[in-house]
């Protein structure tokens, strides 16, 4: 059973009005299959209407959706020979980050990821997929070891962000994250990331610094969770819809804005509803991007990444008349 | 957006720092944070804004900065004219932007240009906290990306005092991205043997602190600073476990490996000095040559 979200509520309404009278009929004497059908063809006009006029707010809940596909999902779905490495060989082992090696139609790939639990208990294990300075070392280890071996890094970003916490701090979590940045983008081989959920901060770019950039339609990438947000702009928590809307974080804002390359488009009504089909939409972005990336060379590469992170952001210039000096 | 922010420029032209210093005298008295004494603040700047009584070391104006480490008449200013807009569209960023241009005699929160430093010739990049809290956007993003361009294209040492609250909100996700524009723009730069020097000032956090201010050759620290990824608040209120006093501060990363020294600003233009004369390109004449 798939939980609902606020916005889906009409149409959980609508579908037990259905049932309810489907149920009726069987019990009852009486015909109202006319009825039915007219609610049915209701159901699929309202669904089309929902889906299609998506807030980011609406996005964000499905983004956070308990169900929905995991970085493991994808990777036992896209991926053959799937062989997880641990650790950063230095402190420990960070669950909130998976990766290792494994073969993508036969090519030799390595997969890193964030992996958010599915439940309480995995979750505590997994710290909701949110990594502490040893998992973006791990990830790191295991990209330098791509790059020896002249393997494409595939890489999904799901986090709501690196872990507020003392035991990060101490054992450095800002230089973990700068360094992941730096190296990345010195890689001679492929690197393509997908956001699949949640893209949080600088606890999604250590993954992210890629050649190619995608995200899932529904997923979101930002600078700051939309409550985080709200709370510095606003001094306000409950305002997160606002902030969400404010700050540009879904994959159509992003594409918008320069920052990524393909939206991939999701199943009717979010990933979490059919993950065999997503798997093969993603699989089909994937593919496309792997084939380009592979007919560059090392140094190609290097600098095909360079450019493109070069060129975000937005600057101006004072005229001449203004500078006034 | 660009028609905009022209009209409404007329009327505050941003000024050169030097004139604007001029037309808002600094308050003639300042009071220590840390020890609380009241001292001029004309002795204060002459002791490089470090506290007579107690050492507490005040933000540093970038320019002053500068002045206190380069050689007279050295220093040669980048992108000066490099502006922010509004990509987000964020309401009241623009407004916030011209009011700290007047406020702060700055154009953004980072200075950035080439100089000599004891006869040493390197690219510099001073942020300065009175601009936006010295929070990266685009612009800061980028003076930095094209001074370490500079850098490496001259052969030069990079060097970078950094002053920041983290990443600018108001350009959302494109401020993120500046994180890895500087970084990448560092690695190309220690890929061909540059070096890079990171002094870490008070504060020097979130993503700032996640980027560049890490990446040096040698990270040093202004005592006491503040420097950390996520704020001291949020992860009281994430782990809701006791912070120990010193935690984020200069001495606490020294502590926990994740600096190299920590400088006394007294101290700072001869240790750098030190640093780059060691890493003079082709080094001296000696017993050591055949
Ligand atoms: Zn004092």
């Amino acid at each position: 059973m798939v939980a609902e979200l606020e916005f889906e509520k009409p149409l959980v309404e609508l579908r037990r009005k259905i049932q309810e009278l489907k149920e009726f009929m069987k019990t009852a004497d009486v015909d109202l299959s006319a009825e039915i059908e007219k609610l049915e063809a209701r159901l699929a006009k309202l669904e089309n209407e929902i889906y299609a006029n998506l807030t980011p707010w609406d996005r964000v809940q499905i983004a956070r959706h308990p169900q929905r596909p995991t970085t493991l999902d994808y990777i036992e779905r896209l991926f053959t020979n799937f062989l997880e490495c641990h650790g950063d060989r230095c402190f420990g082992d960070d669950e909130a980050i998976v990766g290792g090696i494994a073969k993508y139609d036969g090519l030799p790939v390595t997969v890193i990821g964030h992996q958010r639990g599915k439940d309480t208990k995995e979750n505590l294990r997994r710290n909701f997929g949110m990594p502490h300075p040893e998992g973006y070392r791990k990830a790191l280890r295991l990209m330098k070891q791509a790059e020896k071996f002249s393997r494409p890094i595939i890489c999904f970003i799901d986090t709501k962000g690196a872990y507020p916490g003392k035991a990060a701090e101490e054992r450095g979590q800002s230089e973990a994250i700068a360094r992941n940045l730096f190296e990345m983008a010195g890689l001679t081989v492929p690197v393509v990331c997908i956001v699949i959920g949640e893209g949080g901060s600088g606890g999604a770019l250590a993954l992210g610094v890629g050649n190619h950039i995608h995200m899932l339609e529904n997923s979101t990438y930002s600078v700051i969770s939309p409550e985080g947000a709200a709370a510095i702009l606003w001094k306000d928590a409950s305002l997160a819809q606002r902030a969400a809307e404010t700050m540009k974080i879904t994959a159509h804002d992003l594409k918008a804005l320069g920052v990524i390359d393909e939206i991939i488009p999701e199943v009717k009504g979010g990933a979490h509803r059919d993950v065999d089909e997503q798997a093969k939409r993603i699989d089909c972005v994937l593919r496309r991007s792997l084939k380009q990336l592979l007919a560059l060379d090392g140094e190609e590469l290097v600098r095909q990444r360079y450019e493109k992170f070069k060129q975000m952001g937005q600057v101006s210039f004072l005229p001449e008349t203004i500078r006034a000096r | 957006m660009w028609k905009d922010l022209f009209a409404k420029k007329k009327k505050y032209a941003p000024l050169p720092s030097e004139q604007a210093r001029h037309e808002v005298p600094e308050g003639v008295m300042t009071k220590c944070p840390q020890c609380k004494k009241i001292m001029y603040t004309k002795e204060l700047i002459k002791n490089l804004r470090v506290c007579l009584s107690c050492g507490y070391h005040h933000p540093m104006p970038a320019r002053e900065r500068i002045a206190s480490l380069l050689d007279d008449g050295s220093f040669c200013e980048y992108d000066a004219d490099m502006i922010s807009v509004n990509p987000l569209g964020f309401p009241g960023y623009i407004e916030k932007l011209e009011e700290d241009r007047r406020k702060s005699g700055l154009n953004e929160a980072v200075v950035t240009g080439e100089g000599a430093l004891d006869g040493h010739p390197l690219v510099i990049a001073v942020m300065d906290s009175s601009f936006r809290m010295g929070s990266m956007g685009s612009v800061v993003g980028e003076k930095i990306a094209r001074a370490v361009e500079r850098a490496r294209e001259q052969q030069r040492p990079f060097l970078i005092f950094t002053a920041s609250g983290g990443a600018r909100m108001q350009e959302g996700v494109l401020s993120l991205m500046q994180m890895a524009k500087t970084s990448a723009a560092l690695k190309r730069f220690s890929n061909d043997g540059g070096l890079f020097i990171s002094v870490m000032t008070h504060p020097t956090t979130g993503g700032v602190s996640a980027s560049f201010a890490s990446l040096g050759d040698y990270n040093f620290a202004e005592p006491g600073a503040l420097i950390g990824f996520a704020g001291r608040r949020v992860i009281e209120q994430t782990v809701r476990e006791e912070l120990p006093d010193d935690f984020q501060t200069a001495e606490f990363l020294l502590k926990h490996g994740q600096l190299d020294a920590v400088i006394h600003r007294h101290e700072l233009k001869e240790t750098l000095a030190v640093v780059l004369d060691i890493h003079q390109k082709g080094g001296e004449e000696g017993w050591w040559r055949n």
